[in-house]
């Protein structure tokens, strides 16, 4: 028997889910074609970093999850500038050697995942070593609200909005903002972005420390709800690449539709068959979006639209 | 990491010995390199392959400092037989192909005289064959879903009938008869879930639902409703791992608060300790072994707890597992002590005579009393307790009593001394309500 406030509840919970997990990826794929494999790892530094912010600190909860974010965007920065465009390296290579050692990884998608995918390795064992296979974990706040013969967390809930809420902050920051405006430009046309006076390294180093932020503000959201293991990462990486496969080029909106799409289907499926079958459903849909909507489901409004302005 | 540096003299005996079976041993073929080991000497090598990393590091590294306690407590005492034991300890990494590859290395070139190795059952499955072809004594010491009858394998964990069988009537008895299963879905899992229905069958109780859960999940929204849906008057939950822990954390913040039956939540990734209180308030869980178990050899001064604590002043906890890879130590050193050399055959005959701990020449194992190896199915008739955590997660033993592994001696036939078998009997084989 479906019980509709259960699918509800469940729609809203894998929609934020999906949105959150993906929010920081899209950004850093969908802007500089960095395909990101360290984005799990980057959730675990703001999860554990809001965890020991409330644990050994004592900071309240709201504080130490915008710490956590903070953190995982400076440290989105550091790889950034490190890794990804080598800038500070080169900077060095420059005083000693005379000359760059290191090629920036944008737009070289298959690099970056290497690239990466070392990043998380040495980032999910370091934090094996320093913290151990495990760290102390604080409990989930609001309580829970009760329908009948169920109950549902009160702040899975909360979560559903947060979700909604960054969406529509991205979206403004991207399309009502003078960094929107730059970071666009940058994506768009790098040349003559620069001609007209955009730093487009500065933008390139801003907007991966936005993405970083927001993964790492996923990880500290979630803290609360999810185990404290080094390994934590993984739990998002799944649905996080789905969607952004599923959502296409357009991050804001894309992400947006894939998680309504994909929530829809994971809350429908889990709650009917079980937590299994839900699985097996969000991978179906995901195959079938592939062969049929290679470019994702904005690429497919895009396309959409422009064949509506050629026949017109 | 954890491994005690050996003296220049136990080097140099080592490497005369090494040197000494090499020459003697060239002949053997496939199959029969497990037996030739240093045997003659000094030392004796013991393997060791827990994980230390990976998804089941949280669990498995107690399993690693337990033997590596038990090793150097034998060693501080004169050794085995007056042989002190050498060890070969690398950390699989919870992947199972790392798993064989380490498990080929210490039989084919480490010539281990005792393998210890595993924490999961797709673990144990993954290098059975391996064991099995190298006729290598192996310790299994996790607490398991039961059932394997093989002549080579001594799995010393207690059982899912040891486990549930003491968690499961009791809690009909205080709650009611109305069952609701969820497990995490593998072959640890399936078979457990079989188990409660044929304990709920014993006990006139009824299971009204059961879910199997993906390891990698850690989302338990719809499982959470689909329990409230079902009413059951109490959950069994053998869920496994890290990401699992998440239920405990969701049920609780969702406001589901009916008692929880387990055999794997608490006991081996101390859960009361790590989550914020009350997510494991109210759960039972039927074990062998946790810290708090309250025996004298146990929590008494200058017992298994302070020792432990004593040598790794940094560790978190001290699990089911790690109690059961220290006590089977002991065993297989009065084992080798009863067979008087570490030649493989004659020491599975030695443990299949019936090891006991808790008598007068050997020590007592935390978990209480006398326990005691059956050699015809090669498993332990374990003390068992049923340990309740409080909304405070404080954790008290509600009871406890000896309970032997039933299933493989009485109903499966398992006699391993005289039919030797390399079989995993289920309980869908002998009972109906399994189906």
């Amino acid at each position: 028997m479906v019980n509709g406030i259960n699918l509800a509840l469940q729609f809203l919970d894998s929609f934020a889910f999906i949105v959150l997990a993906a929010a920081g990826l899209a950004i850093i794929f969908g802007i500089m074609g960095v395909i990101n494999l360290a984005h799990g790892e980057f959730i675990l530094i703001g999860a554990y970093t809001a965890t020991l912010a409330v644990t050994q600190l004592g900071l309240p909860l709201v504080v130490a999850m915008l710490v956590g974010g903070l953190v995982t965007g400076l440290f989105g920065i550091l790889t950034e500038r490190v890794i990804i465009s080598g800038a500070w390296p080169n900077y060095i290579s420059q005083q000693t050697l005379g000359r760059d050692i290191i090629e920036p990884l944008y737009d070289r998608l298959a690099d970056s995942m290497v690239a990466t995918f070392g990043l998380s390795l040495i980032l999910t064992q370091g934090a094996r070593i320093r913290f151990g296979n495990s760290i102390d974990q604080i409990a989930t706040p609001f309580g829970a609200i009760s329908y009948g013969a169920f109950s549902y967390s009160t702040y899975r809930i909360v979560l559903a909005g947060v979700s909604i809420g960054l969406l529509l902050a991205t979206y403004y920051l991207f399309t009502r903002t003078d960094f929107g405006m730059r970071a666009r430009a940058t994506i768009q046309d790098k040349e003559t972005a620069q001609a007209m006076g955009v730093n487009t390294d500065r933008m390139y180093m801003l907007t991966f420390g936005f993405g970083s932020a927001l993964a790492g503000l996923t990880g500290a959201l979630f803290a609360p709800v999810i185990t404290m293991q080094p390994t934590l990462g993984d739990q998002f990486l799944v649905e996080a690449f789905v969607a952004v496969v599923v959502g296409g080029p357009s991050v804001v909106l894309g992400t947006a539709l894939s998680g309504g799409v994909l929530g829809a289907i994971l809350a429908t499926f889990s709650n009917l068959y079980g937590t299994f079958i839900g699985r097996i459903a969000l991978l179906v849909a995901a195959l079938i979006a592939l062969r049929f909507l290679p470019d994702g489901i904005t690429g497919f409004i895009e396309q959409l639209r422009k064949r509506r302005q050629e026949s017109d | 990491m954890s491994r005690s540096p050996l003296s220049r003299r136990q080097f140099l005996g080592a490497s005369g010995a090494a040197l000494a079976t090499g020459l003697a041993g060239c002949s053997a073929g496939e199959g029969g390199t497990s037996t030739d080991t240093a045997s003659s000497t000094d030392t004796l090598k013991i393997g060791v392959l827990e994980d230390q990393s990976g998804n089941f590091a949280l669990v498995g590294d107690p399993k690693a400092k337990a033997s590596m306690l038990a090793i150097e407590e034998i060693n501080a005492n004169g050794g085995i037989d007056g042989k002190q034991i050498e060890t070969f300890q690398r950390d699989p990494q919870s992947d199972n192909q790392r798993y064989q590859e380490l498990t080929r290395t210490a039989i084919n070139e480490e010539n281990v005289d005792a393998l210890w190795a595993g924490y999961s059952s797709a673990t144990r499955e993954a290098i059975r064959p391996i064991i099995d072809r190298n006729e290598q004594l192996y310790f299994y010491t996790t607490q398991y879903e039961g059932g394997v009858c093989d002549e080579f394998t001594f799995a010393v964990g207690p059982t899912a009938r040891q486990q549930l069988g003491i968690v499961l009537p009791y809690l009909v008895e205080e709650f009611g008869p109305d069952i609701y299963t969820i497990a995490a879905d593998y072959n640890f899992g399936q078979l457990s879930a079989d188990w409660v229905k044929v304990l709920a069958n014993e006990n006139d109780a009824n299971v009204l639902g059961e879910e199997f859960i993906p390891l990698s999940e850690s989302s338990f929204g719809s499982t959470i409703n689909r329990i409230q849906e079902a009413d059951p008057d109490f959950v069994m939950s053998m869920l496994v791992g890290a990401n699992h822990t998440s239920f405990y954390e969701q049920k609780a913040s969702a406001g589901l608060d009916v008692p929880i039956g387990t055999s794997t939540a608490m006991a081996q990734g101390y859960e009361h300790r790590r989550l914020d209180a009350p997510a494991m308030a109210n759960i039972y869980a039927g074990v062998n072994y946790m810290e708090e178990v309250p025996t004298d050899s146990n929590t008494g001064d200058g017992g298994f707890v302070d020792r432990y604590f004593e040598m790794y002043p940094d560790a978190p906890y001290l699990n089911e597992e790690a109690e059961t890879n220290y006590f089977s130590t002991y065993m297989y050193k009065k084992a080798v002590e009863q067979a008087g050399t570490t030649e493989q055959p004659e020491v599975v005959d030695a443990l299949e005579s019936g090891i006991e701990l808790g008598t007068e020449e050997a020590p007592e194992a935390p978990e209480g009393e006398t326990i005691r190896l059956d050699g015809a199915t090669h498993h332990v008739d374990h003390h068992m307790w049923i340990m309740r955590a409080d909304d405070e997660h404080n954790v008290e033993a509600v009871e406890n009593r000896q309970i032997p592994e039933t299933f493989l001696s009485e109903t499966a036939g398992c006699n391993l001394p005289e039919n030797p078998e390399q079989t995993q009997y289920t309980p869908v084989d002998y009972y109906e309500e399994a189906e």
